[in-house]
């Protein structure tokens, strides 16, 4: 039977954070140690992208990131100032945030499908709020941290055989108002 | 010999980013069409001339091998190079897009030397693309 190997999956995770981060943004990364996370991840102020995996195998990946360093990585993307007073985002940064982790989870999916075979994924959904919580359904997230320029990033990502994840990714629970963004990126 | 390029993917970002990139890559831009989709890439196709196509795979609505599909089984078009953009780097994506006709694979991060190349590549083959 095959089986996720987690030492794996943070490699890949690392190897293609630190490449999409070098070619495309031009922003060094330092990796912080991974860790396993169930269930609820504590509140959350930031933004966070969210794909789908489906498959032989399914699950999902999520860039997590706060506003400051979303902005910082819409600039450097774009190589253009962001242009939203104060602490906002608007679609644009949100559009950045979306690719981003559309290349690094699609890179890892990559990697992945090599033992267990073809997995498709999905268009990356943005959200971005303050004091809302993620909620993991079914099965473990591997986490990787990551300090980019003094703010912080997470690229979570879970896959499991179709039997045991209970259906779904991750839940999202509002506490106060969320501004959901489904983006047609990819 | 400019050449007139229209770029299909779903993200703003990444089309603004592809012009840049083939600005750098030194690649001679005559105009730049841009789509979010197939079937926005297809209504462009039907209204202007255009030498070179980069696609996304991943995209709502039509995506790009079926795009990829539609250029390559039209008289009018069959002959247009189409390069794929995409973070789809599995063997079979990339098989099904070299099956359906597509003159490049550019994995996502890509650096403007990967697109110099590919596109060097096509124009400097016989019958790679019809240029002005």
């Amino acid at each position: 039977m095959k089986t996720l190997d987690y030492r794996k999956v943070s490699d890949a995770v690392r190897s293609a954070t630190r490449e999409v981060f070098s070619m495309m943004i031009g922003l060094e990364v330092e990796p912080e140690a991974a860790y396993e996370e169930k269930n609820s991840t504590g509140t959350v102020d930031g933004v966070v992208a969210l794909i789908g995996l489906a498959g032989q195998w399914v699950g999902g990946g999520i860039l997590q990131c706060d506003v400051p360093l979303a902005r910082k990585l819409y600039s450097s993307l774009l190589m253009t100032e962001c242009d939203v007073a104060n602490d906002g985002v608007n679609e644009e940064v949100l559009d950045a945030v979306a690719e981003i982790a559309n290349m690094i989870i699609g890179n890892v999916k990559n990697e992945v499908e090599r033992d267990l075979g073809t997995i498709g994924m999905g268009i990356p959904s943005v959200v971005f709020g303050r004091n809302f919580t993620t909620r993991n359904a079914g099965t473990n997230w591997i986490v990787n941290p990551f300090v980019c320029d003094g703010g912080h990033l997470w690229v979570k990502f879970c896959l499991a055989p179709p039997a045991s994840t209970g259906g779904g990714a991750a839940e999202l629970l509002g506490r106060e108002s969320i501004r959901a963004k489904h983006h047609v990126t990819a | 010999m400019l050449l007139d390029v229209l770029i299909v993917d779903d993200s703003a970002a990444i089309r603004k980013i592809l012009q840049r990139v083939l600005r750098q890559a030194e690649v001679p831009l005559g105009q730049i069409y841009e789509a979010g989709d197939g079937l926005e890439a297809l209504k462009t196709l039907g209204s202007q001339r255009v030498d070179l196509v980069l696609a996304d795979i991943n995209m709502p609505n039509m995506d790009g091998l079926q795009l990829l599909n539609q250029i390559k089984t039209s008289e009018k078009w069959k002959h247009l190079p189409v390069i794929m953009v995409t973070t789809e780097g599995g063997e079979s994506k990339v098989m099904s897009a070299a099956k359906l006709g597509a003159a490049g694979y550019v994995r996502k991060p890509f650096s403007a030397e990967q697109f110099r190349e590919t596109v060097d590549g096509i124009f400097a083959s016989p019958g790679g693309g019809e240029t002005r």
